[in-house]
Formats: structure tokens, sequence, C-alpha cells
């Protein structure tokens, strides 16, 4: 079980991340940062004509938190905007374990996390970079033109482990 | 010196279906001492025996349970003595003119006094039950504070405080225009005392807060001479007992500082429990925290008058059935005596500082050497593997433990890291959990491939 989580390709994320440096002239830069457990991460994108033109991050966190961040980074470099929301949502289904994710061809090396769906409460490790992704993009859609040099700042304040609903859930009495 | 009640055989049926009895218990975890340490002063077979919980099994492993620093496990006796109280004599407090109500008034009173000789207070109503270490805290900055600091006065804590003792003075130094100030830390964690002198030197400090016991990685304070120092010049002194109260001996008295606190969870007892003991002229002087019913002697629209201590401070109905369970979790720690509950701890610290360090050679161990006064909790980072990682590959082995910051955000800046792993042992763990955590680490270096 553990074995297909700590994998190697994870861990070479994690000990050599992808685009893990600072941009000069982002257009939008959201950090992103999990109070509870410490990790956090600036994610620096420069958006032109609706194509992630360069990407980058900077922060630190777990092996999942990160190598998921330098992957996604990895997979929507260079793509357009809609490109990225997609392959968003194809990642968000491999952590909900839903059907056909697993074997998602369009997710490449992402696939690798699928183990992480098996330990709920570290997935909302792997989606960290994957929620500033998205608040980025939502940004850059609100103003397309950029807020240059203005970071946003979020906190990730799930502490319920991902599928858990409280308003559905029963306990039933000893 | 223990009493019979207490040592009950857990009742099977309702608390723990799966209990087993202590000979069972003993036979499955008594593990031979490590060559050449002396044995534990306690026996862990009847210790265990009184922990339900500790008998399972996580993930295929028996369950290590090592973050007592956090919250301890309970008792049976404590988890029986809530129940009993419910079943039989539950009503309000203070105000039945009927059995039901004087039984229950009797035992919550009675849990007051427990209390109060567990801290070494003189008198029970010294002794204020609340929430939490953090509900007694944020009473006395508020209560306190409002009506006693104001703009140039000084607040001094310390830079290894758990964010219990910091952020409720940061909010009552803003409201009130005071200065809060930080004694720093040694490079191996202890209080830099050179520091505080100067810190009390510059003058106007009114109140000095600090642990006793680091949560974060295990240093006990100096907390005597801290209380002289404070008094020295003219400061009250309080004490965060959230980690001491389980594994020390205390003696406010002896002590000598002005406030003391702990939280029930972390002691044995039941969670939403705590107590605060503060010397009775300081009670008396201070207003009160919470308005509402029990704290008042007479009320009018305009205004009211204030029950006596410690009722003034314990606003609405208590948790009752909190406190009783708290009088038998402090009844349960000293029917084995603070003092061998404090040799264990010490004894199992040095053990595990030890087996860490000779058998992982990438390992950092933070907190001060064994030989330096310490509790039960050791803080640590393996090579490369993220605090957090390492917990996750421990509990997959049964061990609990925690990672993260350890609500002491400036103490990890200090110590230049994002977060740390914590074991934390207490009276339930030996040598057994030592090295079902060992064997956890290795599992992470060979999954990390170190
Ligand atoms: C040193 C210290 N102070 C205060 C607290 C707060 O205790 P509680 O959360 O029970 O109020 C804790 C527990 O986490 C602690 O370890």
């Amino acid at each position: 079980m553990l074995e297909s989580i700590f994998r190697e390709i994870i861990l070479e994320h994690y000990r050599k991340p992808r685009n893990k440096n600072p941009l000069e002239n982002p257009t939008v830069t959201v950090s992103m940062r999990n109070p509870m457990c410490g990790d956090e991460i600036d994610l620096m994108l420069v958006i032109e004509d609706e194509q992630i033109r360069a990407i980058g991050f900077t922060g630190q966190g777990c092996s999942i938190s990160q190598a998921s961040v330098s992957m996604m980074t990895q997979g929507v470099s260079g793509r357009s905007v809609d490109e990225a929301l997609d392959l968003e949502k194809r990642f968000v289904a491999l952590m909900r374990d839903e059907e056909g994710a697993s074997e998602d061809r369009k997710l490449g090396d992402l696939r690798a996390l699928q183990g992480v769906a098996k330990l709920p409460v570290r997935i909302k490790c792997a989606l960290l970079g994957w929620n500033a992704l998205d608040e980025a993009i939502k940004a850059h859609r609100k103003s397309p033109t950029g807020a240059m040099g203005e970071k946003l700042e979020f906190e990730d304040l799930t502490e319920l482990p991902a599928g858990f609903d409280p308003t559905t859930h029963r306990e039933d009495l000893p | 010196m223990r009493s019979g009640w207490l040592f009950r055989p857990p009742t099977r049926s309702i608390y723990h279906p799966n209990s087993v009895n202590p000979s069972e218990t003993a036979s499955r975890t008594h593990q031979p001492a490590l060559a050449g340490q002396p044995e534990s002063p306690l026996n862990m077979a009847v210790v265990r025996a009184e922990f339900p919980i500790l008998d399972q099994q996580v993930h295929g492993h028996r369950l290590v349970y090592l973050d007592s620093a956090a919250s301890s496990q309970r008792p049976a006796v404590v988890i029986r003595t809530i129940a009993e109280y419910y079943a039989k004599d539950h009503a309000n407090v203070h105000r039945g003119a009927y059995e039901l109500s004087v039984r229950a008034t009797r035992r919550y009173e009675a849990a007051r006094g427990k209390v109060a000789r567990f801290l070494g207070a003189g008198r029970a109503d010294e002794v204020v039950f609340t929430r939490s270490t953090t509900e007694s805290i944020n009473l006395v900055s508020m209560a306190w504070g409002r009506a006693n600091l104001g703009p140039g006065d000084v607040v001094v804590v310390s830079e290894m405080e758990h964010h219990s003792n910091l952020v409720p003075w940061q909010m009552v130094c803003e409201m009130t225009g005071a200065e809060i100030k930080a004694i720093g830390v040694t490079d191996d964690q202890c209080l830099d005392l050179d520091h505080f002198d100067a810190l009390l030197s510059e003058g106007n400090v009114r109140l000095v807060a600090t642990g006793h016991v680091s949560n974060a990685v295990g240093t006990i304070h100096p907390v005597e001479e801290i209380a002289r120092r404070a008094h020295g010049v003219g400061a009250l002194y309080l004490i965060d007992g959230a980690q001491s109260a389980p594994q020390l001996p205390i003696d406010v008295r002896a002590i000598g500082g002005d406030v003391d606190t702990f939280s029930g969870h972390k002691a044995c007892g039941p969670t939403g429990i705590g107590a605060l003991w503060a010397r009775r002229d300081l009670l008396e002087s201070m207003p009160p925290y919470q308005g509402g019913g029990e704290m008042i002697e007479e009320v009018r629209i305009e205004r009211s008058t204030y029950a006596p201590v410690p009722h003034k401070f314990e606003a609405g109905t208590p948790n009752i059935a909190g406190a009783i369970g708290l009088g038998a979790a402090v009844d349960f720690l000293q029917s084995f005596g603070l003092e061998t509950i404090h040799a264990h701890e010490k004894r199992i610290a040095r053990l595990v500082l030890e087996r860490l360090a000779d058998e992982f050679k990438a390992i950092t161990l933070y907190g001060p050497a064994p030989e330096v006064a310490r509790g039960g909790v050791v803080a640590f980072t393996l090579a490369d593997i993220h605090p957090h990682d390492l917990a996750t590959i421990l509990d997959h082995e049964g061990v609990a433990i925690r990672a993260g910051h350890h609500c002491c955000q400036p103490l990890m800046r200090r110590l230049g890291v994002a977060a740390t792993a914590r074991a934390s042992f207490y009276l339930y763990n030996a040598e057994d959990d030592l090295e079902a955590l060992v064997g956890g680490l290795h599992r992470a270096q060979e999954l990390f491939g170190i």
C-alpha cells in the first residue's frame, strides 16, 4: 500500500521539483497554504492570450504536495487555460478514485499519485498546488490583463478528509 | 497505596467489548528492558490493562499511541466514573433542594478538592473549573489583564510558548496598549534566563507567562526560579501547566507562581474540562470573566453582585461530569504517584533519545540532552523525509505520532524548520513502543530509498 504512494517517481519530483523557481514578471501569483500542516506554495504564472506561457513555484511541504505541484506545472506549462482546467478536472477525478481515472493517459506522470486516493487525509496535500492553479485561473478570468506583482493569498482550511460529508454521515450507537 | 476500586478490571460490556484481562495484556506486551537500563518503576502490565483503547490493532499492527502530549488516553476508571455519574447521580449543581442535586453537587465539589490536592493548592476554593488550559489562560488574560494592564505595561512570554499561552496575551495587549516581549531560547531549546533578566530590567513588567514543560521539545523549565525573578520586579507569574501536571509532581505553593493551569484530557481525564489554580487573593481581586447563572449573588436589572470565588468564575452550568471524571483521573495518576510517573518518563525519554541517535545517522533530535530536565516528548526530523510523510508511514505500522508545528510556530521559526515529527511517551508507553517507532522509521527510510 505505502509502496503505491511513495513511488520512485514521486520521490524524484519531491527531491528534484520541476519549475521550482520564482518567475520574474508573473501575470498572476497565488499563495496557498495549509496552516494546519504548514505546507505552502507560491504559484506564479504568465498567462497571455489564454496560454500559460510560463509557470513556476516556491514553497515547501511533504512529498505528496511537492511532487503533485511539480508534476502539475509540467502538465500545464505551455497549455491553454482550458486545457489546464481540463487536466485539473481529470486529476480531481483521480483523487476521487473515479472510474477510469487511473487509466486516463492524459494525466501522464500524475497517475503516479493515484495511491493517494486511498489515503483520505492526504488528498488535500495532493490538491494544494491544484487549488492554487484554480484560484490563479479564476483571478486571471476576472482580470485578464493580470494583476502584476500582487500576490493573492489563500488558506486551505479543509480539515475533513476528502469525501466525508458530516450532513450525511451516520454513526451507529453502541 | 492503590485503592481497590480504581483497579477493578474494565467492565467489559459497555465500554470496551474486546477488552482482555490484565494477564493476557501482560504476556503480550511485556518486553525485557534494554540491557543495562534500570527497569521502569511502573508495572507496565498493570498500567496498560487500565487503558482499554490500547488493546486494538491499527492497519494490522498493535496500536502504539505516541501522541499523549496532544491528548492522553483514558483509563477505564475515568470512563466508568463518568458513565456511573450519568447513570446514577446527575442533576444540575448548586441549586437543587433534592437528593440528586445534592449528590451531584457533592461529587462536583469533591472533584475540586481532588484537583486542589493534586496541585498542592492550600484550599479547594483556589481551583476554578474551566474548559481547558486555553480557557484558563484566556480567563486570566481577559479578567486580570483588562483590569490591570495599560499603555507602557509589559507582558513577558517566551519564544517557545504554545499558541494558547501567546495569542491571549497578544489580544489583551492589543486591547489595553500593553506590550508583549518574549524570552529567547538557547540553542538546546532551554529558556535563556539571562535574556529574561534583561527583559525584566527593561522595566514595567506586570506579568510573566511561560509553560512549565515544552509540548514541542520536552524542556522542563525552572519555574521556581522564574517565579522568584518575576516576583523580584513585582510581576505576577502564570504557569501553563498543560504538559507538566500530567507527568510531574506539582506543588503550586512550593513553586511559588501565582497562577497554574492544566487540561484534563492530557492527564487521563475527559476533554472539555480543565483547571485553573490561582492564589486566593488574586482570584478575589479579579473581575469575572463571563457573566451568567451560578456566578452571581444578587441580580438586579442594572447590576449584580457576584458569588464568592471560585464560583464567580464558573458562569453557567459547569461541565459536571467532566469535573468528576477529572477527579477520577487525578486519583488514578496519584495511585501510581507522580514521582513514579515522572521517573518513568525520564527513563523512557532517555532510552528513546539514545536509541534513535544510535540507530539513525540521518536523524536530527530537538530539545535538551537527556541529562537536562525534560519530559516524555521527543521531537525529530529524519533525513529529507517530511514529518507528515513520516506520520503517514508510521500510522501504517500502527504507530501514532504527530507531525507539524505543534502550535509553536515561533519556536519552529527559531529552529529553522517548518515542521517536526513528535513522539510523546506517557505512563502506558514502554520499550516495545520505542521498538515499534524504530521499526517504522526504518520502513520510512526504506520507502524513501535511504
Ligand atoms: C504547553 C501547552 N499549553 C497549552 C495547551 C492547550 O491545551 P488545550 O488545547 O487543552 O487548551 C497545550 C496543548 O496542546 C500545550 O501543550
